[in-house]
């Protein structure tokens, strides 16, 4: 019936379970979640933002393809060179083009979670080539060999025990023996073993957070500086980056970056937000020799032009999963997807098919709060619910919960059957379950009583007391 | 009991309600439907119940049939065709009426706006009683410290907040103590608590340890669904919070045993 591994709800179940995952997530909550609230109480007009953002990603989604054309123009007017992708396999394909004529040996990368959509790292390793994550977060979860679980704080799975054991085991061969003491040691340890390679790589690659079309900017935000360092000191500069990321003027990025960093971490602004444009001109003291964008389709025109097109005003911050109560029970690994929570469970079956991703829409129980928090207002439920319908119709909904729902759906559209049924039911169920009001096993609904007692009915269906009731009156 | 008649409009007329049951409170607790038929009853409407409704459509529109929520949302538009309001005793189901069938319906000739029309008349119980109604309980009294959860469809639904608070807080002898993370949701997600049951009872246990560090007796909420998640993790755990639907407090009706109480205490 499913592809071989585990489900959802396996991976799930394990996550419960692990303490120390738990531990990890539960800094999301409290953390993230109480600065984003005080960022957004700070700043008044940040529901009219929202709107305004809105306005600005619809606006541009309708006219992409003329947005997208003057940001090619003016990159190129820059000197830079843009490639279209239209899959992953393409997109892997330019950029190891782009590295092979460069000859190149290393590669430092910022980090980019549309790099890690078309599996970037293992086709440049493929080739031999070096690949280094310069992000903290993305180093980590590369050190450990893992994929990131959270789209802005890759690493937000792992305890900062983890970190330092890993870092123990990992960093001798740079010459730390110790085990790092604390986070700032931590960040030392990484910072010294990316100084090297910064200066080593060959070819930088970054993603982008916007394109600018009125001036061919690329925008990256990022804390550490890693961006500026990957962009600025390879001979090459290679900027990835999905079609949906282009808006219209620096105004519009201006907009969206308040609303950005502030959904993301509560933040009125990152320590750095970087913009780069071309390759550097004559006279220039820094920057790459040459500069090259990759535009990624993927799957996103056929979302512009259906009903999902609300999905690609998403701008990455990730407000969705911190504020999910199933992200936050189970930590992103349990998706087994790239992008995990709300936001992912509606891009991973329109990017990599409702084969590969068929439980995501259903691990969610509606509840309504990531498009409170959309900076973009995406109707994140809406979208999950529709590709559910969708799955429904293509028949991907299959054994007990399509034939649950069918004969719920077949009976509530006979009353009079139902309401003598469900009056035997009631009765029965009030009369075995009266002395306790309760069940601690019901058969066919295993999913509720394994936790919880199932509360029984009071004995008879409000139609048939009703019923009573008139015939006294 | 109450002064909604007056507060109204000063009309002599009758209000019309059409009693959304809901499937749960029919099946597992009329004693909130009773309560809800009372709370109406008091603030000047006549209340009918018809006897074709059965369910408003939720576990097929969310479970992928949508075409089959679209037949049970024709039949609940023709079941309630007549009625001043349809008013139930669930922010869910209510939303579903209001927010999910002008939707569902918006390309069938004919049905669009007579799902509109629907959606504009519909209107969650206690929402109906504060906004349209205008009710003001005078004798309604609950000895003790309750909670209050709120149930995340009428919250970011139908932005359902203040109306059961403002309700409680004219209930004599009640004290309300408000949840940490009192917009988080219960873990409840219709057939997602038996679909995922792992997570359901982590987040529902979530939800009682912040009931737990209220301190209070008594977890209110305006969705059967909820409560019936939220009590059975409490008994199972063998707590003894008492667990009612609002509307039974409201309407001076939590004399019996709550929500997954034996008959006899």
């Amino acid at each position: 019936m499913r592809a071989v591994g585990p489900s959802f709800g396996e991976r799930a179940a394990k996550a419960l379970a692990d303490a120390s995952l738990q531990r990890a997530i539960g800094d999301l909550k409290g953390g993230f979640v109480a600065a984003r609230a005080r960022a957004v109480a700070d700043f008044p007009a940040f529901e009219e933002m929202r709107e305004a953002g809105r306005a600005i990603k619809d606006h541009t989604l309708a006219n992409l393809d003329f947005y997208l054309e003057r940001y090619a123009a003016e990159v190129e007017r820059h000197g830079g060179h843009v490639h279209w992708a239209s899959d992953a396999e393409e997109a892997c394909r330019i950029v190891r083009e782009i590295c092979a004529r460069a000859g190149a040996r290393t590669v430092t990368k910022g980090k980019s979670m549309v790099s890690e959509e078309i599996g970037l790292n293992a086709a440049l390793e493929a080739d031999g080539i070096e690949v280094v994550e310069t992000d903290a977060g993305e180093y980590i979860v590369q050190l450990a060999g893992e994929a990131p679980s959270h789209i802005v704080m890759p690493t937000v799975h792992k305890t900062a025990d983890e970190i330092a054991d890993l870092f123990l085991d990992r960093h001798r061969a740079h010459g730390f023996e110790a085990r790092a003491r604390d986070a700032a040691e931590l960040i030392g340890q990484v910072r010294a073993v990316l100084r090297g390679k910064y200066f080593a790589a060959d070819v930088g690659i970054t993603g982008a957070n916007f394109l600018v079309a009125e001036n061919g900017a690329g925008v990256i935000v990022t804390n550490e500086g890693n961006g500026d360092l990957t962009s600025g000191l390879a001979r090459v500069h290679i900027v990835t980056a999905g079609i949906e990321k282009v808006v219209p003027t620096l105004d519009d990025a201006s907009l969206l970056l308040r609303l950005l960093t502030r959904s993301a971490l509560g933040m009125e602004a990152t320590s750095y937000t970087t913009y780069s444009i071309g390759p550097r001109r004559d006279g220039d003291i820094e920057g790459p020799e040459e500069y090259h964008v990759v535009l990624v389709d993927n799957g996103r025109s056929d979302m512009l032009a259906g009903p999902y097109r609300p999905m690609l005003r998403c701008i990455r911050c990730a407000a969705c999963l911190n504020h999910c109560p199933v992200y936050l029970a189970v930590g992103g690994h349990a998706y087994d997807a790239v992008y995990p929570g709300p936001m992912g469970a509606v891009l991973m079956p329109m990017i990599g098919g409702h084969e590969k991703a068929e439980e995501l829409p259903h691990a969610c129980t509606l509840n309504g709060r990531c498009e409170q928090v959309c900076p973009v207002k995406i109707p994140l439920p809406d979208l999950l619910r529709r590709l559910r319908h969708d799955q429904w119709e293509a028949g991907f909904i299959r054994g007990t919960a399509r034939w649950g729902i069918a004969a719920w759906s077949w009976l509530a559209t006979r009353p009079a059957l139902y309401h003598r049924l469900a009056r035997v039911v009631a009765a029965a169920g009030g009369y075995l379950g009266r002395s306790r009001g309760r069940f601690r096993y019901l058969p066919l609904a295993s999913g509720w009583t394994e936790g919880r007692d199932m509360p029984a009915p009071q004995g008879t269906t409000f139609q048939a007391a009703w019923a009573k009731r008139r015939e006294r009156r | 009991m109450t002064e909604g008649a007056k507060a109204a409009d000063g009309e002599a007329a009758p209000v019309r309600v059409g009693l959304l049951v809901t499937c749960l409170v029919d099946l597992f607790r009329p004693n909130v439907g009773f309560a809800a038929v009372k709370l109406l009853e008091d603030a000047g409407c006549t209340v009918e119940v018809p006897a074709g409704q059965v369910c408003c459509g939720q576990p097929a529109f969310n479970g992928g049939d949508a075409a089959a929520a679209r037949r049970i949302a024709k039949q609940v538009i023709r079941t309630f065709a007549g009625f001043d309001y349809v008013v139930g005793p669930s922010g869910s189901c209510l939303a579903m009426l209001r927010n999910d069938y002008p939707a569902l319906l918006a390309d069938e000739l004919g049905w669009a706006a007579r799902a509109q029309d629907l959606a504009a008349r519909s209107h969650e119980l206690m929402s109906f009683l504060v906004d349209v109604r205008g009710v003001h309980l005078r004798d309604a009294a609950y000895r003790g410290a309750v909670t209050y959860h709120d149930s995340c469809a009428g919250l970011r639904g139908l932005g359902i907040k203040a109306q059961p608070r403002q309700l409680l807080a004219e209930v004599d002898g009640l004290e309300l103590r408000e949840l940490q993370d009192a917009e988080t949701c219960c873990g409840f997600g219709g057939t997602f608590c038996v679909k995922y049951p792992d997570i359901s009872v982590r987040m529902v246990s979530d939800k009682i340890g912040n009931i737990d560090m209220t301190g209070a007796g008594t977890v209110l909420g305006g969705d059967l669904g909820c409560l019936l998640n939220i009590a059975g993790r409490l008994r199972r755990l063998g707590k003894t919070t008492r667990v009612f639907h609002a509307a039974e407090v409201l309407a001076g009706m939590a004399d019996g045993p709550g929500i997954g109480e034996p008959e006899k205490a």
